[in-house]
């Protein structure tokens, strides 16, 4: 993928991340994301997924995490270890696992506060035009308070918040979590259509399916390691994955026991 | 008639100093979960250096009041950024402790500084009334409900329309979150503690005017604040405003009527009519007046 000749716009190396000091979340990470494209990053739980997300965007140390080794960089630039701020200015806005919209303020409250840490506030108007057109259910409700929303429309506004910053890369936190099927895609089309506009998304998901039926590459983590990484197809295509992640294959296998000990040998096979 | 008319005008006053010593707790809590003991220091400092500026240094009482205002706003951001910045993460037990222990302090250093005998504020308001009507108002009432009502104004309009007052909201509500949007929650928290200190100041402006004069205990008005700030639901700013308005005029009709009507009750009831109120609304609204539930897990 960083084939193309450009510079990533986020290039994760080596990255090694410890919450409270002891415990070792994440074990030399690296991957990286080309200009507007969609990468998918999937794992089980407990993998690290959210973690590497703050890690990106400076939230480790609200929760006693910290990045103990390892580069991450925007546009060549290095950021690691920045606060949200700084990384938000840097092009990039993350939408945090639960959505976590502000329940008790309007949803043009809400979109208000994704536009306040952009320095160039002229474009706002523009933006939050674009934001409408998007997602034209938050139009229609945008006096409401947020907390009133359905599920997917939360995503929405969530996405939206993150969209009124300007970004040139979104993350997505499990975007389809307690999503109906319908809704679910529903979302999978609007980050496709987001994509189109030229915002590069990293897209963490337990549905691997829908991740990696969009996605232009796409990793697996697991235990804090990227095992496997490869276009969409590839990994669609690939036994383990399907395996693991796509619930087709040897039903037998699928209880969590065997499917690690399945892990095991295949690990020691590789 | 008349003499109910003026009681309730000098209760509204005296809500307005409540409203205010109770909005700077209200702030602080909202944005950070700290209850701020050390409120009424901010009440006392800001009373002394208007003595300090204006009848030490003569400067004109206008700009001793904002000069005091600004200080104590600094103190208050500078408060935040020394102590309280370092104690993130602790138990708020430990940093409501701290606030508590700045208490002592503050009001030891205001002493220290201009010891302990009562002053003369030196504003222009002294004791003299205007007359509207057969209404006799103090010019001291007139000048704090104006002022208190243009600076809550101006919080509020801040608070609700400004881009500052929503990341303030914001981070009220999902500190995390906040941040994810790109908000600088120490901004929002020093600026929380800087609108405490200035409003604190101003409350303790209006309390040492005119005849109540200025001596160390005035940092206690703030434990009459405090049931306006639980009865208004302790983290609504509305409800700081409106608690206190509601205790300020129950305790001046108290004042006025009961020694008459309630006799039985003995001398100076109304000093305790406070919490009498407080407890009575919180009978029957456990959250206040306009609390969220939330904080009732306190
Ligand atoms: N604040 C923390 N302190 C200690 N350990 C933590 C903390 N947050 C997460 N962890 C641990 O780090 C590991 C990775 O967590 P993370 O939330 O990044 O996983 P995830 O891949 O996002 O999982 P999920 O799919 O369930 O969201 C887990 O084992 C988790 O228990
Ligand atoms: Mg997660």
């Amino acid at each position: 993928m960083p084939d193309d000749g450009h510079e990533p716009i986020l290039a994760v190396h080596n990255l090694e991340v410890v919450y409270s000091d002891v415990i070792r979340v994440l074990r030399g990470v690296s991957l990286e994301v080309a200009p507007g494209s969609i990468v998918a990053l999937l794992g089980a739980n407990g993998a690290g997924k959210t973690t590497l997300l703050r890690a990106i965007t400076g939230l480790l140390p609200v929760h006693h995490g910290r990045i103990t080794k390892g580069t991450i960089s925007l546009n060549g630039t290095e950021v690691t270890s920045l606060p949200p701020p700084a990384i938000i200015r840097h092009g990039v806005a993350q939408v945090m696992e639960g959505r976590r919209v502000f329940a008790e303020l309007t949803v043009a409250e809400n979109l208000r506060i994704g536009g306040l840490a952009r320095r160039n506030k002229r474009g706002l108007d523009e933006t939050y035009a674009k934001v409408m057109e998007l997602f034209p259910v938050l139009a229609d409700r945008k006096d409401r308070s947020a907390g009133l929303l359905s599920g997917g429309e939360q995503q929405m506004l969530a996405m939206g918040q993150a969209l009124m910053a300007g970004p040139a890369m979104i993350l997505l936190d499990e975007p389809s979590l307690g999503l109906s099927a319908l809704n679910a895609l529903q979302i999978r089309n609007l980050i496709v259509e987001i994509n189109h506009g030229g915002t590069g998304v990293l897209l963490v998901e337990q549905n691997a399916r829908m991740a990696l039926s969009i996605a232009d590459h796409a990793y697996v983590l697991d235990n804090g390691k990227v095992v496997k990484d490869g276009s969409g197809a590839e990994l669609l295509a690939d036994r383990d994955i399907q395996e693991f992640y796509l619930g087709v294959g040897d039903a037998g296998r699928l209880s969590f026991r065997d499917v690690k000990s399945y892990r095991r040998k295949k690990r020691w096979s590789a | 008639m008349t003499d109910f008319v003026q009681l309730i005008f000098a209760g509204l006053a005296l809500g307005a100093r409540y409203a205010l010593v109770a909005l700077g707790f209200v702030v602080i809590y909202r944005a950070t979960g700290v209850i701020n003991f050390a409120q009424g220091a901010f009440v006392a400092l800001g009373a002394y250096l208007v003595y300090q500026f204006g009848t030490t240094w003569a400067l004109p009482f206008a700009l001793a009041v904002i000069l005091a205002m600004l200080v104590s706003a600094g103190v208050g951001a500078g408060v935040e950024r020394v102590v309280l910045r370092r104690v993130i993460g602790r138990p708020v037990f430990a940093v409501i402790m701290i606030t508590v222990g700045l208490l002592f302090l503050l009001e030891q250093f205001v002493t220290s500084v201009w010891g302990h005998q009562s002053l003369n504020l030196g504003d222009p308001w002294g004791v003299s009334t205007a007359s509207i009507g057969t209404l006799v108002v103090s010019h001291r009432d007139v000048w704090t409900l104006v002022l208190a009502g243009v600076v809550l104004a101006g919080f509020f309009a801040v608070f609700r329309y400004s881009g500052f007052g929503l990341a303030m909201r914001a981070t009220a509500l999902d500190q995390e979150a906040a941040m994810a949007r790109g908000i600088d929650v120490r901004r929002v928290f020093a600026a929380s503690w800087a609108i405490a200190g200035a409003v604190g100041a101003l409350a303790g402006i209006t309390i040492a005017s005119g005849a109540a004069g200025l001596n160390p205990g005035i940092g206690l008005i703030a434990l009459a604040a405090f049931p306006a700030m639980i009865l208004g639901g302790l983290d609504s700013p509305l409800g700081a405003v409106l608690g206190g308005l509601i205790i300020g005029v129950t305790q001046t009709l108290t004042a006025g009527y009961q020694p008459q009507y309630a006799a039985w009750l003995g001398e100076n009831f109304y000093v305790v009519m406070p919490f009498v109120v407080m407890i009575l609304i919180l009978m029957v609204r456990p959250f206040g007046l306009f609390g969220t539930k939330e904080v009732a897990r306190l």
